[in-house]
């Protein structure tokens, strides 16, 4: 079967992950409803008509000489990689902008289609896209197609097929302004005349070429003999440029020429163009999100009103499932009979993984947030927004981006803020991320809030403070980092404001179903395994002189209470002198300042694996028959140190999948290091504050 | 004039763009050249940050920015 290597590029926000996903049939590629969704390569094969289809999301970029890190991506792909066919993705509403890219790709000399997205957009506006037209002037195959209906999305596969199996190269009748026609001419005849040929160049294109001074082309000429007569002529026709264009910078005449040649293509190619609805709808409701005035309260409060939906809906499911976890703990164990399996499923894993998973509905409705934010369009308001804001902290109004998908996972987070231009900003941002609490501390905080806070109805607006606490602490330290140690020059603050979109439940759905997917596979999984490894741990080396002697004590004594006390002061003893209870109780003099016990000692430590760990820890180790998790927290830790306990869960270090990517984004180890000193410096003094207040006021 | 002056709802003509290479590019690809139209769409307080339209376009840029940018207001 013949493989076609298929390459997406486009601008950023036209439909290119949309489109994969709709010609794939799969969902598996992120789409969100602002700039920089993507920012790594991605492949997606598929077969379609005997042929393996192999495509390749790239980030989007304006220009193909991008501007930031993930857009240097596309162009290092084009550039260098081998691929068969380019798709070319314009957003059919945008079509003037968009065909900025389409000028400068068609110098690549590749095969391309290109696919005109949206079309039900175009449709609803009343653009009317003249596609022939089109055809003939850029001189690739063009295809109308929707990513959100799929219209137009099997013609485009068959024009790539076609094209892949045929043999030709784009011919485009572009005109240039007449100044630079008249030189284009002139060089081309000359080029002619000598019957001078160079690579599979055309003698037009080796005049443009010579014009926009390319400097690959330059390299290549510079031993030429031609070069002698050629350079007056270049100089000449570069003089009349200049005195055209009122300047004498080769890039900006380049745009200029650009932008001219697209505005007429545009001109030619756009039948009918009645006022749009869809703009008039943006406008309005830009008039109330990005209010002078009301602009920030309103996103504050949309915020406020998710964490009340997280914590009094989501935890109605929640209670049902530990329940149901808990009578299934209670069944398995009726029906096992091996003792050691028994315990290990029940106490060990059913335990561990339960605790975990009877968070999912919170979770969800996390990601339901996050997804509403990433796919309606208001995430760049509100970057925009809070850029004013941001900048007196020393960050960048697009660090928003990637410090919002902190709340879910850390993980994206961390190469969402590749779309930061400077390096400095990059890192601070970077630096911070940690303090967005990720969706797996959520579980966390949910325990200790529904377990120390007795009125539900200010549970929500905890965890608000909560995480605006976090927010707030990182911009902070944002502020600091910047002082102390990137200092540096202000990265300009421009973006592209995506129209709103009214997102299908589709898109949403699957958004929100491959997080809760990876977060029940986790549990399963990774979570399942370090569950095993607490339980085993807090379990041995078993003490069989210590058992002995309390068995035989509870044998002696014939007052129930006693007994039960006894009981409990062995399983103590037991859990204390465990390797679990070896290493908390070596590690807790550090924390002791801070109130904390050693079980929430290795609680804390296991969470550096992954935070979900920390609740299945807890559930291990506080382990007691019947009652909730949250009410035997309760009972065994005091307040001050519950709260000191959530404040170090929130500033600590990201979990190692987090790390690890961490370092590769900041680029070294050592920067992790960094990162770990910092962030337990931070964790460890706030703590210690809380700690101490609340001991105080309390 | 420079677009920092206007206000929301202004029309004007932009007359020259005047920043560094970086970012003279990414204004161009977004339609932001001379020559090109634009109106005000929306300021934060204190005009940190702008939003304009340019060829049906909404672009988001900070007060600094919108000052290296020279206008002619329509
Ligand atoms: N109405 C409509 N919306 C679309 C269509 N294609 C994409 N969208 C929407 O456009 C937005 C951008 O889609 P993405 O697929 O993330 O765009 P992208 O080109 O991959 O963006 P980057 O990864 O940032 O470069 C999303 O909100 C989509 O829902 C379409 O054909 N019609
Ligand atoms: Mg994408």
């Amino acid at each position: 079967m013949d493989t076609i290597k298929i390459v997406l590029a486009g601008q950023p926000n036209v439909g290119k992950s949309m489109l994969i996903n709709a010609m794939s049939g799969s969902n598996g590629l992120k789409v969100g409803n602002f700039s920089g969704v993507t920012v790594e390569k991605t492949e997606v094969c598929f077969e379609h008509h005997c042929h393996q289809f192999e495509m390749v999301d790239l980030p989007g970029t304006y220009s193909i000489r991008g501007f930031s890190k993930e857009e240097k991506v596309a162009y290092e792909y084009l550039s260098n990689e081998e691929y068969d066919v380019i798709i070319n993705v314009l957003d059919s509403t945008h079509l003037q902008r968009n065909l900025l890219l389409t000028l400068e790709l068609l110098k690549l000399n590749k095969k391309m289609v290109l696919a005109l997205n949206m079309a039900d957009e175009a449709k609803k506006e009343g653009i009317d896209i003249d596609v022939k037209q089109l055809e003939k002037i850029i001189g690739v195959p063009v295809v109308l197609v929707s990513a959100n209906t799929k219209e137009g999305v099997d013609e485009l596969l068959d024009k790539i097929h076609d094209i892949a199996d045929s043999c030709y190269r784009p011919k485009s009748n572009i005109t240039y302004s007449d100044a630079m026609e008249e030189e284009i001419l002139d060089i081309q005849k000359f080029l002619d005349d000598r019957g001078f040929k160079i690579r599979d160049l055309s003698s037009r294109e080796i005049a443009t070429r010579l014009l926009f001074e390319d400097k690959d082309l330059y390299k290549e000429l510079r031993d030429e003999p031609i070069m002698i007569e050629l350079q007056p002529l270049v100089l000449k026709a570069l003089q009349h440029l200049y005195t055209h264009h009122e300047t004498k910078n080769i890039k900006e005449i380049k745009y200029n020429e650009y932008n001219a040649i697209a505005r007429g293509i545009k001109m030619e190619v756009i039948k009918c163009n009645r006022a749009g609805s869809g703009k008039n709808l943006t406008k309005k409701i830009d008039d109330v999100l990005i209010h002078k005035y009301f602009g920030i309260p309103i996103f504050l409060f949309l915020m406020w009103g998710l964490f009340h939906l997280i914590f009094t809906i989501g935890d109605i499911p929640v209670e049902i499932i530990s329940r149901a976890f808990s009578s299934f703990g209670a069944w398995m164990g009726s029906h096992i009979s091996n003792e050691f399996l028994r315990n290990v499923i029940v106490d060990g894993i059913i335990a561990g993984v339960g605790a975990v998973l009877s968070f999912l509905p919170n979770i969800i409705l996390l990601y339901i947030g996050i997804a509403l934010l990433e796919t309606t369009g208001y995430m760049s308001r509100v970057a925009f927004l809070l850029d004013g804001f941001f900048h007196k902290f020393g960050l960048h109004g697009k660090s928003f981006i990637p410090l919002v998908t902190g709340f879910g996972c850390s993980v994206p987070a961390y190469m969402a803020a590749r779309t930061l231009k400077s390096e400095k900003d990059r890192l601070i941002t970077l630096f911070i991320i940690g303090f967005m609490s990720c969706g797996a501390r959520l579980p966390i905080y949910m325990l200790f809030t529904s377990a120390f806070i007795e009125d539900k109805s200010i549970a929500g607006n905890v965890l608000f403070v909560i995480y605006i606490s976090g927010a707030l602490l990182g911009l902070v330290m944002a502020k600091i980092l910047r002082v102390v140690v990137f200092k540096g020059e202000d990265e300009p603050f421009v973006m592209e404001m995506p129209k709103y979109r009214f997102p299908s439940f589709k898109l949403i759905w699957h958004t929100v179903y491959n997080n809760a997917k990876g977060y029940v596979k986790k549990a399963g999984s990774f979570i399942l395994l370090a569950s095993i490894l607490v339980w085993v741990l807090a379990t041995y080396p078993s003490q069989k002189g210590i058992e002995e002697s309390y068995i035989a004590k509870i044998e002696q004594t014939q007052n129930m209470q006693e007994k039960l006390d006894l009981e409990n002061e062995l399983n103590v003893k037991k859990l204390e002198n465990s390797y679990l209870g070896q290493i908390g109780k070596a590690t807790e003099p550090f924390f002791r300042p801070l109130g904390f016990d050693w079980k929430m000692v290795v609680a804390l430590e296991s969470g550096l694996a992954a935070k979900e760990i920390v609740v299945s820890t807890l559930s291990i180790l506080y382990n007691g028959k019947g009652d909730t998790l949250a009410n035997r927290l309760r009972d065994s830790i005091p307040p001050a140190s519950a709260m000191a306990f959530i404040v170090f869960v929130m500033l600590y270090l990201p979990c190692l999948a987090a790390s690890m990517v961490f370092a590769k984004e900041a680029g070294g180890y050592k920067y992790l290091v960094y990162l770990f000193i910092f962030t337990t410096a931070t964790a460890w003094i706030f703590s210690f504050i809380t700690y101490k207040a609340v001991e105080l006021f309390v | 004039m420079k677009l920092l002056e206007l206000h929301k709802g202004d029309r004007a003509l932009i007359k020259k763009v005047d920043t560094d290479e970086a970012l003279k590019t990414r204004l161009a690809s977004f339609g932001v050249v001379r020559g090109s139209e634009l109106t005000v769409e929306a300021c934060s307080i204190g005009k940190q940050t702008m939003e304009i339209l340019v060829d049906g376009t909404l672009i988001g840029l900070r007060g600094e920015e919108a000052e290296k940018i020279e206008v002619e207001k329509l």
